[in-house]
């Protein structure tokens, strides 16, 4: 199961859109298959009556009140982004061009 | 060094001593030792100064100016300070200003705390020697040679080498405890849910909690104190009354059951030197009236392979954010799925990228329940050995971390060396129980060693006793 191949390393590379070189997909092809083989110490454990914990305490729909309240300042969450246009971000084109 | 932080609030209550020189002396120390230690990403002085000011006007009005008056404190660079640049020691946050500011922030700073700086850390905390900041390592003020653990390593080192009686860091797989060891200093990691997270950067959102770092068991109660406590802003934040550790540590530990940690003292790797120090604090709690035993958690054992997919799965969610679009570094691309992939590439350093990778691998199609819902089953064996444990203990002992503080570099090329790191600090994270670490003696090149209480959830009160009765055998 942990026999990580480049074009694993790839396909993880994209879905985590993170642009890597040619040094850090053979590195991590490396680490990450290290780190797995670790893994297998519980990936081969017997867990077949035991819940999955995702979160240490019990919480179940933690509510409040829906009360309207003041949010961030809208000029101030602006001014620290890459790019801004008419009070918005803006970002390059998502779509394919036309 | 001008005094434990109790003593310095007592002071500057009392008019006895002003706010501003208290700071002005602990400013002399940072500015003597941190070109040589780079535990600060940034230094607050100014504001500083203006706050100690305005806290010396207030007490000179005779108002009460709470029970932190005057006290210099560092804050790991990973909680939000409103237009005080929070950067994660990453590139990809190099400049930013928070728009609001951490609970825990505000909540020392009106006790009368003064922050000081913003301390180094490993990249969004992911790291166990504060080398993975992409603003270079801190080094550990015992042996500049040396790592000061991590990831809080920053606020460990700062306050071991007395920048401030006070520190705050955050703790996921030991990031608190493990620095505090390596430098000598006391480190808490609360209950999960005690502390708002509210204004901490996430990294592991169900393992993540901020807790105290002190040079003393007292002073690290007396900033617990003031951070516990329900917030609205934190959904995880546990609700209702409870109870305040500092009066109660001076309780002592006769008639407390105390387990030593079998899977977590005779592993494989523990220097001897902390395998005695953990006998030698188990002796001193006996002295003291405790009776002590061995006690198995079996599935201690697998806490290091579960944390490494647990965390880096959540990581990997939480990193999602950083996509060059709302605030950060951007790098330009034709669209914007390449604008992302190449913000990401660039402003990431290498194990948070590492980290992102296995998570995204261990959440993806076919290998979800594989890894990351067998980890979560772990999780719950941990749990219940726990709970089986504490049927017959009330406190539990191990190790803090494995080894003294080593050498910078010495585990950079091996992540798994690394991980290695926090295999006594995990599996606390794990359960969401409560851990600290004390300093108890040195090791190897006279390096500071931390023995590391562990209590049930909510058992904050017994683990500081015990903590307190070892404080002053050591002494």
């Amino acid at each position: 199961m942990a026999q990580l191949i480049r074009a694993n390393v790839e396909h993880v590379a994209r879905l985590a859109r993170l642009a890597l070189d040619d040094d850090e997909i053979e590195q991590f092809t490396r680490d990450l298959g290290v780190i797995l083989d670790h893994a297998q110490q519980v990936a081969g454990l017997d867990t077949r009556d035991v819940a999955p914990t995702a979160h240490p305490l019990p919480l179940v729909n933690v509510l409040r009140p829906d009360e309207p309240h003041r949010s961030l300042d809208r000029d101030e969450v602006l001014a620290m982004a890459p790019d801004v246009q008419d009070g918005r971000f803006r970002v390059p084109r998502i779509l394919d061009a036309p | 060094m001008t005094g434990t932080a109790l003593e310095l609030a007592a002071a500057v209550r009392a008019g006895d001593r002003s706010a501003v020189d208290v700071v002005e002396e602990y400013l002399a120390v940072v500015a003597a030792r941190e070109p040589e230690l780079h535990a600060c990403n940034l230094v607050t002085g100014d504001s500083a100064r203006a706050a100690a000011a305005a806290l010396d006007a207030a007490v000179a009005r005779g108002e009460d100016p709470g029970p932190l008056a005057g006290v210099p404190i560092v804050l790991k660079d990973n909680l939000c300070t409103r237009g005080v640049p929070t950067t994660c020691s990453s590139r990809i946050l190099e400049g930013w200003c928070p728009p609001y500011t951490a609970t825990v922030v505000e909540r020392v700073v009106a006790a009368g705390a003064i922050p000081i700086a913003k301390t180094n850390l490993d990249e969004f905390a992911m790291g166990s020697s504060t080398e993975n900041s992409a603003f270079g390592p801190t080094r550990n003020p015992r042996d500049p040679s040396r790592v000061p653990g991590g990831s809080s390593g920053g606020s460990a080192a700062a306050v071991a080498a007395g920048y401030a009686p006070l520190g705050l860091g955050s703790d996921t797989g030991g990031s608190i405890r493990q620095p505090a060891a390596l430098c000598g200093v006391v480190g808490v990691k609360p209950t999960y849910g005690l502390v708002s997270r509210f204004g901490l950067v996430a990294f592991a959102s169900s393992l993540d909690q901020i807790g105290p770092f002190a040079a003393t068991v007292a002073d690290a109660a007396l900033l617990l104190d003031v951070i516990a406590g329900h917030d609205a802003a934190d959904s995880t934040s546990i609700s209702g009354v409870r109870e305040r550790v500092l009066p109660v540590i001076d309780g002592g530990v006769d008639g407390l059951r105390v387990g030593i940690v079998e899977e977590l003292t005779d592993a494989e790797g523990i220097q001897p030197e902390v395998v005695a120090a953990v006998e030698t604090a188990s002796r001193a709690l006996e002295q003291a009236g405790a009776t002590v035993d061995r006690v198995s958690i079996p599935s201690a054992v697998y806490g290091l392979s579960a944390y490494y997919l647990i965390a880096p799965a959540e990581a990997s969610s939480n990193l999602a954010r950083y996509d060059g679009v709302r605030y950060g570094l951007r790098v330009d691309g034709e669209d914007v799925a390449t604008m992302n992939a190449r913000t990401r590439g660039s402003g990431f350093g290498p194990e948070v990228k590492r980290r992102i990778m296995l998570g995204t691998y261990a959440l993806s199609a076919g290998y979800y329940d594989a890894y990351y819902g067998q980890a979560q089953r772990v999780r719950t064996l941990i749990i219940r050995d726990f709970a089986r444990a504490y049927e017959h203990f009330d406190v539990l002992l191990s190790p803090t971390s494995p080894t003294v503080a080593f050498e910078l570099g010495a585990k950079t090329t091996d992540p798994l060396a690394m991980y290695l790191s926090d295999i006594c600090t995990i599996p606390s994270n794990l359960a969401g129980h409560p851990a600290m670490s004390v300093p108890y003696g040195t090791g190897e090149g006279g390096l500071p060693i931390g023995v590391q209480v562990l209590a049930p959830a909510l058992g904050e009160p017994v683990m500081f006793r015990t903590a307190r009765v070892l404080e002053r055998s050591v002494a």
